[in-house]
């Protein structure tokens, strides 16, 4: 099946079996292996992506659906620079082994996008959809409030 | 200074960029994807293994115990273990036979049509009934190691009331967010490089050159970024990379193996389940008189490192209290299970699950504060443990204070309550619990004196690079050795770079395991470094700074310098009677945990969570937090909510994540961490070692938590909701 | 990669959809592929989750709540609209695994999936609403949710149609509405008991009650003894325990049936205490 969508800003043209996933689409073809693996089934959240600016899981999403969508990975975030949410992982420690915290990032970075920021209280519901097993959460919500938040 | 700030991890960037590349994201070119047959049943003879006409097996490489040249056995402790079942399996979910091909799809196809024959024969599957059966699973009896533990003569005390109780603990998955991968490159020079997710690189040369039949300098062992360990990666990654290897020298391709997350779930090892029964005589006044313990933990169906476990289990079952007449036995049996195997805390935290539960029993019958009762029992400097071990300086006094006061300070949290005191409605409850645990840093007794750990140190151009085995798998040792190495010298952190963890560039620091790679190993690499300028002021004859030295030499050639553990506090233990120093240290620490329960359903909340923790020294305050928090979590899940369910063929009948309940963001507390410092000397600037302590003392703490909130005593974990209702009236 | 022996048409309009299911029954609808991706498919895939008309939140002219089958969870959380009609909806649509699942889920699938633990079933049997379904002979009609499930994972649809839209009637001053999820996490949690209830008070006394619950039995189900029960009088606590004689739990890997009658029993009851205070 012949699809057409925008990957991290870039247009592509994709021929895919009708059993391909949007998660095997990136991580195979399109080499962007920033999306992990971590349970095919909707359960982690290390695959999560935004699909037209909603974070999403890409295990869950055959590719046939994904034509004229435009998709946002991890390799999409940062520009010149880090996206703040980026620096904030750092800044905070908030990324340990790593394997989650590109889906992580993704979600946080839809909540950043978000025309009225969730509160403070709120972000660990928003969060729940990726689950880290190396920090406790602490300093993820940490960083997440810092950037996405308004301060009140 | 750049010991004791929070510098951020020098793996960050490419972890928030996704360019960090995984085991999974490697892209090998001609490279194979394998998949692993399994016995269905829990024990069985194996009659047959056929391949299907009815399949064109062209391009499929197959292999079976009868394809092994070498010895089929992976070497660890023992060599009980077969990398591929023989003539029997010992239990569900044991490999048997291997199976390669140009895709993952075709492999799986090919899979099919292997038709493996069993007969089937009844499992033991009761670890009560291990030791009487008449099947053997390992050895004579089942056993795989008895210790005792003996001081003072608790058989003459007779005064004070005696109290007798029994707790237990479940199997406990690691549950890392990347699941078990591999890969074997077949060498120019006919032997294998393997790469892959794992914590101990050198364990996989040990562990299956015998195997493969080939020389130790015949293989090398490149580490990748590794998504989290906490002990699921110390020893089965020997049995992945013997996997890829067998079908790699079968194939003479690249293999790759990546485990899906049932397989993981299914196959790999567990936390050690343990049922402990702990007795002691206490005065009046509450102080311990006697203090007797029985361990019996399940091995499953090999060794592994199971010994080790029941070791540092035994040595903890005391909890951080001082007695005089200790008596204490530990047994660990085998059972048609899937092996269980190191994860965080090692038997330390069944056994002061044990040990914490067993204190607050004592407050109940004799009608003490359990706080009070505590700090009555605790050790202090100068107090011997059950070894015979003399205490310094021990802290755990004071991570009980720091606790309780972090506690305090915030408003949220109160006093303990009385059940009804509190909540939404009566039926729900608020309640608090407080709980300790000491830890002994690195290895017990002779440990790291006979392994040798080494590190070197080199000079390349301007970088100083770091070589060592001990792999970063998330709680950040690169960064933390980068800092070593930079305040030693007193270079800034960019001059020094962690060279990849590849066994063929990297000295044996030994394995990433047991807390000692901060508090051990960083202590080695600090004296390299100190070595390495050493050298650069002998070269010069001058003896500028490490920077100076560097920015006037000559000399473009590379200086290494490597250096070899050094005991540097004295150290007696005897394995035999289990007396003397088991530990080069302890850490403490004291939780304070805050829940709602809801008294209809059975559900625990947590609402705030308060650590104080000795580290030694927080090299990396940020990192130290990260150890610390990410640990408590994890035994907040074992605690409530994490059970693996066996079927009747030993079995994990909950193998998805969708059922096996890890926390989310939602579940966890907010959390306090507070960092109490009571340096270690022979540690790098004090540290001690922090990766497992924060394990030991949170489900205790539920516990009690729980009691407090509304009266139901419970001592056998997980504390599920359906558990908990059958106790609420 | 998913099991390969599928196949895939996707329709463009509602009018395409119903022509295709209409010439092959067999077709399998797909939306947001929450459920189906990890049940995987049958032999033949109609992906609809392209058909933006059947996407979206509105009042009919009869004063009902109306949402399109394909409306996201998410849709539903940031819904001014359904946050005024049914805060019940809005905390359904926010225990529904989480954000990430919320982005993609429709209410459609998470009907037309049927499983007896779909968390906006048994409100949706609570607030009496119908569901729209449509057939390109027969064009659209309603069911009413107490009779949309057969028997376990069927729902009483005929083979040519598709699930469109969602019907709520208004909630007055005097109905008093309720949602209880209880599963193992706070999120990414499959149900072992859902509770959802419309109770209308009018001077003190039940005049009407709707109770439903979720996963403890192979249907979403109504408790008939107990809405029987707390009709005509006051609210009384007590009648919780006739739930027992309305649901048929079972053991399975998230709980047990002991443990489910005791909370479908006490979550209740906390609820009535609550209204009866």
């Amino acid at each position: 099946m012949k699809i057409d969508f925008t990957v991290n800003g870039t247009s592509v043209s994709a021929d895919v079996d009708p059993s391909t996933r949007l998660m095997d689409l990136l991580r195979g073809t399109l080499a962007l292996t920033g999306t992990k693996n971590g349970c095919s089934e909707g359960e982690c959240g290390a695959c999560s992506v935004l699909v037209d600016g909603r974070s999403v899981c890409s295990c869950l999403i055959p590719a046939f659906q994904i034509s004229g969508s435009d998709v946002v990975t991890v390799e999409g975030l940062a520009g010149e620079v880090l996206h703040p949410i980026q620096d904030a992982f750092l800044k905070h420690g908030a990324a340990q082994c790593g394997i989650c915290t590109p889906g992580l990032l993704i979600t946080a970075a839809e909540l950043s996008a978000q025309e009225v920021p969730p509160a403070a209280s709120e972000v660990r519901e928003l969060l729940a959809g990726n689950l880290c097993r190396c920090t406790g959460y602490q300093k993820i919500i940490d960083a997440v409030v810092e950037v996405v938040c308004v301060s009140s | 200074m750049i010991i004791g700030q929070g510098v951020r991890r020098g793996d960050g960037v490419p972890k928030v960029t996704g360019d960090a590349l995984y085991v999974d994201d490697l892209d090998i070119e001609g490279c194979l994807h394998g998949v692993t047959i399994r016995s269905p049943h829990a024990r069985a003879k194996i009659v047959s293994i056929e391949r299907s006409e009815a399949f064109d097996w062209s391009g499929i490489t197959v292999v079976t115990a009868d394809d092994i040249i070498g010895e089929n056995t992976i070497y660890l402790m023992t060599r009980d273990q077969p990398a591929l079942a023989e003539s029997e399996v010992r239990h569900c979910h044991e490999p048997v036979a291997l199976i390669a091909a140009t895709t993952l799809e075709k492999a799986k196809e090919a899979a099919e049509f292997l038709h493996v024959t069993y007969e089937p024969l009844p499992p033991l599957l009761d670890v009560t009934q291990s030791k009487t059966s008449d099947i053997t699973i390992f050895g004579t009896d089942n056993t795989f190691k008895e210790i005792t533990i003996k001081k003072g003569d608790h058989e003459s005390v007779t005064e004070g009331t005696l109290i007798e109780g029994t707790y237990k603990t479940g199997l406990h998955e690691q549950l890392y967010i990347e699941p078990q991968g591999m890969i074997a490159i077949p060498r120019e020079d006919g032997g294998v490089t393997i790469t892959g997710s794992m914590q101990c690189p050198y364990y996989i040369i040990k562990g299956i050159t015998d195997l493969l039949g080939i020389e130790k300098s015949e293989m090398n062992v490149v580490q990748t970024t590794t998504g989290g360990g906490f002990g699921g990666k110390e020893e089965y990654p020997s049995m992945l990379a013997a996997h890829v290897a067998l079908l790699s020298q079968a194939s003479g391709k690249p293999v790759k193996i990546i485990y899906e997350r049932t397989e993981d779930l299914q196959a790999t090892t567990k936390r050690h389940p343990a049922i402990i029964t702990i007795r002691s005589r206490v005065s009046d006044k509450g102080r311990l008189l006697t203090w007797e313990a029985d361990v019996l933990v399940d091995g499953g169906a090999y060794n592994t490192l199971t010994p080790v476990v029941l070791s540092r289990a035994v040595l903890h079952v005391t909890g951080p209290y001082h007695c005089e007449n200790y008596n204490i036995t530990g047994l660990a049996v085998a059972t048609n299970t899937p092996p269980n195997g190191a994860f965080r805390g090692f038997g330390a935290p069944q056994a002061q699950f044990a040990s914490e539960r067993h204190m607050d029993r004592i407050a109940r019958v004799l009608d003490l504060d359990c706080i009070e009762l505590r700090r009555r029992n605790l050790v202090v400097s100068g107090d011997e443990t059950a070894t015979g071990q003399k205490l310094y300086d021990p802290g755990a006094h004071t991570v009980l204070d720091a606790a309780l006061s972090a506690a305090d300070d915030l408003g949220a949290l109160r006093s303990i309550s009385r059940p009804g005191d509190g909540g939404e409605s009566a039926r729900v409850r608020k309640g608090r619990g407080v709980a300790l645990a000491f830890h002994g840093c690195g290895f017990t007794g002779n440990g790291e004196a006979s392994l040798q750990a080494r590190v070197s140190v080199s000079l390349e151009g301007d970088k100083v690079h770091i070589q060592t085995a001990s792999t970063d798998i998330g709680q950040g040792v690169d960064t933390i050795f980068c800092q070593i190495v930079a305040e030693e010298l007193q270079i800034p952190l960019d001059m020094v770079v962690m060279d990849s963890h590849d066994t063929d560039n990297v000295p044996d620091s030994g394995p990433t395991v047991a807390s000692r790679t901060t508090m051990v190993v960083g202590r080695v690499c600090q004296r390299a470094a100190a070595g390495l300028l050493e050298l650069l002021r002998e070269q010069s004859g001058r003896g500028d700074s490490f920077e100076v030295l560097v920015r006037e030499r000559q000399s473009s050639s590379s200086l290494r310098v490597e250096e070899v553990y050094a005991e540097e506090v004295d150290m007696v233990w005897d394995e035999k009677t289990y007396q003397g120093d088991a530990y080069p240290t302890f850490g403490w620490s004291c939780v304070v945990v805050d829940c709602t329960v809801d008294q209809d359903t059975g559900e625990v909340r947590y609402d705030k969570f308060v650590s104080a923790t000795d580290v030694g020294r927080a090299l990396n305050p940020v990192l130290a937090a990260g150890q610390i928090e990410g640990g408590s979590l994890q035994a907040l899940g074992w605690a409530t909510s994490e059970e693996v369910v066996l079927d009747d063929r030993g079995s994990m009948k909950n193998a998805r994540l969708t059922n096996y309940i890890v926390p989310t963001s939602l579940d966890a507390p907010e959390m306090h961490t507070v960092m109490v410092e009571i340096p270690f000397s022979a540690g790098p600037f004090g540290a001690k070692g922090i990766g497992e302590i924060p394990m030991d003392a949170p489900a205790a703490a539920v516990a009690q938590a729980i009691e407090s909130a509304i009266g139901v005593v419970l001592d056998e974990l997980p504390m599920t909701p359906e558990r908990i209702l059958c106790e609420v009236e | 990669m998913l099991a390969a022996n599928f196949t895939v048409q996707s329709a463009g309009n509602l009018a395409e959809a119903l022509r295709l299911k209409s010439a092959n029954s067999e077709l399998q609808p797909l939306a947001g592929g929450t459920d189906l991706m990890v049940q995987g498919f049958k032999n033949k895939v109609l992906d609809i989750h392209r058909l933006d008309e059947l996407r979206g939140i509105d009042v009919t002219d009869s004063g009902e709540l109306k949402i399109g089958a394909l409306t996201t969870f998410r849709d539903i959380v940031d819904s001014e609209l359904v946050q005024a009609w049914s805060p019940c909806l809005v905390e359904v649509a926010r225990t529904i695994g989480a954000r990430t699942i919320q982005n993609r889920a429709t209410i459609g699938g998470n009907i037309g999936n049927a499983s007896p633990a779909g968390d906006s079933l048994p409100l949706l049997m609570a607030l009496d609403s119908r569901l729209v379904v449509a057939s390109e002979l027969r064009g659209e009609r309603e069911i009413p949710f107490e009779y949309l499930f057969e028997k376990y994972r069927t729902l009483n649809m005929n083979p040519d149609e598709l699930i469109v839209a969602v019907l709520i009637p208004e909630i007055t001053k005097n109905d008093h509405t309720h949602y209880r999820k209880v599963g193992a996490r706070s999120a990414q949690a499959i149900s072992k008991v859902c509770l959802s209830g419309r109770i209308r008070i009018e001077e003190g006394v039940v005049t009407e009650a709707r109770i439903a619950y979720g996963a403890v039995g192979p249907v979403p189900m109504r408790c008939p003894s107990v809405e029987a029960a707390l009709v005509g009088s006051p609210v009384d606590p007590q009648v919780s325990r006739l739930v027992l004689g309305d649901i048929t739990p079972m053991d399975d890997i998230r709980s047990t049936a002991e443990y489910r009658n005791r909370v479908a029993v006490n979550v209740l009851r906390a609820w009535l205490e609550y209204l009866a205070r």
